[in-house]
C-alpha cells in the first residue's frame, strides 16, 4: 500500500515511534527512523532488519538545524524524496509553572514544537514536487485538556495542532495532508515515570478501562498516511480510550 | 544575457508546467502563466538554486515577470 514511499519517523527507538515505524514498514514503506544516539539508531536498523523491512535508523538531534538539513539532503540522495513525515520525537520537563525554569520551558518548546516546524519545512518541497505528502504530528490529549505540571508540554502540543491546521491550508492544493494524532494515556517509558497512584487515577478516567498501547497510536497513523485517508486533513485523531472527548 | 533569459524561461516552464514557447519576457507568472502563491515561492527557490544567489523576500515579491527575474539576476550577478 505504501510501496515506494519513503517514511521519516522521528524518535523511533522505542515506544510509539517504534510501533509507527514497524507498521509503516509492514505496509511497504521504506522507513527512516531517527534516534538521538548511535545505539538508538542501531536498534532501529536492527528491528527493521529483523522484521524484514527496508529502511534504517539514523542519528538526528532534531533541535540541531544544521544537522537536520544535512540529514534531509543525504536521505534525499540515498533514498529519494520523503513523502511521509511522522513527527513523533518528544521530551518532557515537567514542573509546576511556579517552579518551571526558562530552560525547562525552552527545551520542550524547541524539541516538541520548533523541530516539528523545521522538519515539516524541510520535507515540504519534495512533497510539493511529488504532488503527494502525508505529515502526521503526534500531539497529546493534554494539549487539549491541559495538565498541571506540564504547561510547557501542553503549550507545545497545542501549538503543533495549530501549526498543523495552517500547514494543511498552505499545502492542500499540492495533495499534501497534515494531521495530528493525539494519544491519551499510553503505556510507554514516558508514562512509566508516573507513580502507581497517578496511574490508578488515570485508568479510572478512561471509559475503555485500560492504557493504550503504542500499536493503538500506530494504527491511527497508518490510517492517516493511507489512501483511505486521502480526504482527511487539518484534523486531530484522538486515540485515548475516551478519556477526553472533543 | 540571452543565456540567462533562456535559463529563467526553462525554470519557469518546469516549475509552472507550461510550454517554454508560451513564455514571453513580459509574461506575468500569476496573471499569464497561472501560478499560485506556492508556485511563486517554489519558483524563487528554484531561481536561487540555478543562479546560486539569495533573493530576499522583499525583493522576491517584486519579481512577477520573466523580465523582472532576469533583471534581478543581472543586477546581482557577482
Amino acid at each position: 500500500m505504501l510501496t515506494d514511499k519513503i517514511a521519516f519517523v522521528t524518535g523511533a527507538t522505542r515506544g510509539i515511534g517504534r510501533a509507527i515505524a514497524l507498521q509503516l514498514g509492514n505496509q511497504g514503506a521504506t522507513v527512516i527512523g531517527t534516534a538521538t544516539s548511535t545505539e538508538g539508531a542501531d536498534k532501529i536498523s536492527a528491528y527493521l532488519a529483523e522484521a524484514g523491512l527496508s529502511g534504517k535508523g539514523i542519528v538526528l538531534e532534531v533541535c540541531d538545524a544544521e544537522q537536520l538539513n544535512n540529514t534531509l539532503s543525504t536521505i534525499a540522495k540515498e533514498f529519494g524524496a520523503i513523502t511521509i513525515l511522522v513527527n513523533n520525537a518528544g521530551i518532557t520537563r515537567d514542573n509546576l509553572t511556579m517552579r518551571m525554569s526558562d530552560d525547562e520551558w525552552d527545551a520542550v518548546i524547541d524539541t516538541n514544537l520548533k523541530a516539528v516546524f523545521r522538519l515539516s519545512r524541510g520535507v515540504m518541497r519534495g512533497m510539493m514536487k511529488a504532488r503527494f505528502g502525508r505529515i502526521v504530528n503526534i500531539t497529546s490529549v493534554v494539549g487539549y485538556s491541559g495538565n498541571a505540571g506540564q504547561a510547557n508540554y501542553c503549550a507545545a502540543k497545542a501549538g503543533v495542532a495549530g501549526m498543523s491546521r495552517s500547514l494543511a491550508r498552505e499545502l492542500g492544493s499540492r495533495n499534501i495532508t497534515v494531521n495530528c494524532v493525539a494519544p491519551g494515556f499510553i503505556a510507554t517509558d514516558m508514562t512509566h515515570a508516573l507513580d502507581d497512584k497517578q496511574k490508578e487515577a488515570m485508568l479510572a478516567s478512561i471509559p475503555l478501562g485500560r492504557a493504550g498501547t503504542p500499536e493503538d497510536i500506530a494504527g491511527a497513523v497508518s490510517f492517516l498516511v493511507s489512501p483511505a485517508a486521502a480526504y482527511v486533513t487539518g484534523t486531530t485523531v484522538h486515540v485515548n480510550g475516551g478519556m477526553f472527548m472533543d | 544575457m540571452d543565456n540567462i533569459v533562456e535559463r529563467v524561461k526553462k525554470i519557469v516552464a518546469e516549475q509552472l508546467g507550461v510550454n517554454e514557447a508560451d513564455i514571453k519576457n513580459e509574461s506575468s507568472f500569476v496573471d499569464d502563466l497561472g501560478a499560485d502563491s506556492l508556485d511563486t515561492v517554489e519558483l524563487v527557490m528554484a531561481l536561487e538554486e540555478e543562479f546560486e544567489c539569495e533573493i530576499p523576500d522583499e525583493q522576491a515579491e517584486k519579481i512577477t515577470t520573466v523580465q523582472q527575474a532576469v533583471d534581478h539576476i543581472l543586477a546581482n550577478k557577482k
